[in-house]
This record gives C-alpha cells, sequence and structure tokens, in this order.
C-alpha cells in the first residue's frame, strides 16, 4: 500500500500542472466556439483527446521496454529542462521582466485572428476545429508527459492520471458554466509552483538515473523543492529590473 | 502537411528550451554530475542540485539585469 508522503508530491504535481495546461486549452476551445460554435470546438478537442489516448496506449508498452535507469535518466533530465523552464519564465514574470500570461487577452487574439479568416472567405469550420485540436494536443501533451514523468517506475501512473484528469474535469466544468476565459486563475502563482515541484523530480530522477543514492530517498524531493522554492525567491529580487528595485527603497 | 509536422515539432521542442543558452548549462550541469559520480555519487548529487540552483539564478539575474539597461518606452 503507497504511502501518502510518496503520493502527495506527484499527486499535486499532476494536478497542478494539469490545471494551468487545462486553462491555456479551455481559452483556446472557447474562442472558437464563440465564433464558430461548439461543434468545431467540440469536434477538435474530442480528437485532440483521442490522439492523446492513442499516443499514451502506444507510449505505455514501449516505455516498459526501456531499462529503469534509462528511463529515469532520460524522463529525468526531460523534467529538469522542462520544470527549469516553467521557472524560469515564472520568475521573471514575477520581477516583472516578461508580461504575465493573460488569458483574456489570448481569447480576444484568437477570437479576432478567427474572425479575420473567415473576412478572407477560408474554410473557417476546418480551420477552427483545426485550433481547438491543436490546442488540446499540445497543451494535453504536457499533461501526459508529466503524468508519465512523475509516476512512471513507482507504481504512480494511476493516482498521477487521477490528479491530472481531477484537474482538467474541474477547469472544463467552470469554463462550460462560465463561458468565459479563466482570466482570476492565479496562473503565475501555479506555474511558480509548479515549475518548483517539477524541477524538484527532474533533479530526483537525472541523480537516481545516474546512479546517486538521495540521502532519505523519496524525502530528497522535498527537500530539493524547498531549495529551489527558497531560491526562485531570492531569484525573482535579483531579476526585478534595477530601476524597480530602486524605486521600491 | 509538411509544415503542419515542422510546426508541431517545433512546438513540442519548444516544451523543453526555450532558451538555448539556459537548457545546454543544464546540460552542461548533468553531464559534469556524470563525470563526477562514479568518483563521488554524493559529490555528484550536490553538484547537481548547486549547478542546476546556479543555473537558475545566473540566467535569471542576467536577464533582469538586461531588461534594467532596456531605454523605457
Amino acid at each position: 500500500m503507497m504511502d501518502w508522503t510518496t503520493m502527495a508530491p506527484a499527486v499535486s504535481a499532476a494536478f497542478l500542472s494539469s490545471l494551468v495546461e487545462a486553462v491555456e486549452a479551455m481559452t483556446i476551445v472557447l474562442s472558437v466556439a464563440t465564433v464558430r460554435g461548439w461543434r468545431p470546438a467540440g469536434l477538435g478537442a474530442l480528437a485532440g483527446l483521442g490522439s492523446l489516448v492513442l499516443i499514451v496506449l502506444a507510449a505505455g508498452p514501449l516505455l516498459n521496454q526501456v531499462p529503469l535507469h534509462a528511463l529515469q535518466l532520460v524522463i529525468g533530465i526531460l523534467l529538469l529542462l522542462f520544470g527549469m523552464r516553467w521557472l524560469r519564465k515564472a520568475i521573471l514574470r514575477a520581477a516583472g521582466v516578461i508580461a504575465l500570461h493573460d488569458e483574456a487577452l489570448t481569447f480576444a487574439n484568437e477570437t479576432a485572428a478567427l474572425r479575420e479568416q473567415a473576412r478572407h472567405g477560408k474554410r473557417l469550420d476546418w480551420l477552427a476545429g483545426l485550433a481547438s485540436y491543436k490546442a488540446m494536443l499540445l497543451e494535453g501533451l504536457e499533461v501526459v508527459f508529466v503524468v508519465i514523468a512523475v509516476g512512471s517506475g513507482r507504481g504512480l501512473i494511476v493516482p498521477a492520471s487521477l490528479g491530472a484528469l481531477a484537474a482538467c474535469a474541474l477547469v472544463a466544468a467552470v469554463g462550460f458554466a462560465i463561458r468565459r476565459p479563466l482570466a482570476r486563475v492565479p496562473e503565475n502563482k501555479l506555474k511558480f509552483s509548479v515549475g518548483v515541484m517539477l524541477s524538484a523530480f527532474g533533479v530526483f530522477w537525472t541523480g537516481e538515473g545516474l546512479g546517486v543514492a538521495w540521502p532519505g530517498a523519496d524525502l530528497a524531493i522535498v527537500v530539493f523543492a524547498v531549495l529551489f522554492l527558497l531560491v526562485a525567491l531570492g531569484a525573482v529580487n535579483l531579476a526585478k529590473p534595477s530601476s524597480r528595485r530602486k524605486e521600491a527603497v | 502537411m509538411k509544415t503542419v509536422i515542422v510546426n508541431v515539432l517545433r512546438e513540442l521542442s519548444g516544451l523543453f528550451i526555450d532558451d538555448g543558452l539556459f537548457a545546454l548549462a543544464i546540460s552542461a550541469v548533468v553531464a559534469l554530475t556524470a563525470l563526477i559520480t562514479p568518483v563521488t555519487p554524493l559529490g555528484a548529487g550536490l553538484t547537481l542540485v548547486a549547478g542546476c540552483l546556479g543555473v537558475l539564478v545566473a540566467n535569471t539575474a542576467t536577464a533582469g539585469a538586461a531588461a534594467g539597461k532596456r531605454p523605457p518606452p
């Protein structure tokens, strides 16, 4: 029986990262639905979901063939690149170096682009469905990657998948209910937290893949997460342009 | 069709790399860790942790400094 100290980090990472990706996918699907209706939006999203299921069904047996240490190392390095990329961007957004991601603006831009295509007489339903498909596929691939990365090799694929599905269901339910982009979700705080967690997982897995026996085993992930959090918070202050730091003084 | 595939592959690679130097620095830390592991596994682990944290701080501080030097609009 798996204890919660082992499951909690994986399930939390899968839930929170899926929350962010689901919000971004929902924004695109909503913009398609607004311009062309729910039929192309829904069909595109379902087709994207179907592609994801096929990818997971194909990748699952393939991953089982890979030796564990090699799998840990490859997934660890990819997770490190992915997580630290998210954390780096979240730090720079928090420091005001780059703009915060604005779902309302994304929604407005996507909607305007689709309407512009209609003015040029292009096959709008097909293009709109394709936009919905692409959003679902690309955001969904990130979710699948995180679930596989935090869950594989330790029997946590099912709990991590349930965490991811719960997040997607929550976002879908809220999105359908309010029919507007979820602009009030604190996206950068979520990305900051997810970046911290995935970076911690990435360091842990990369080390294990290279043959490092981390003291405390799985508890080392929590220690790494705390380290990344503290350093990242410090990095926000360091990254603030000096003019803004002078104003603060 | 080829353009769609190229775009999808570009988007997929973008999931892991958007700042080339940042990704290269992380890869260098991992490579250094791999070299040290046979000699001292725990030392290698510390190198990995400290190296990744160092790359993160250096990259974000540099980006912040570059942003600070840009003239206001």
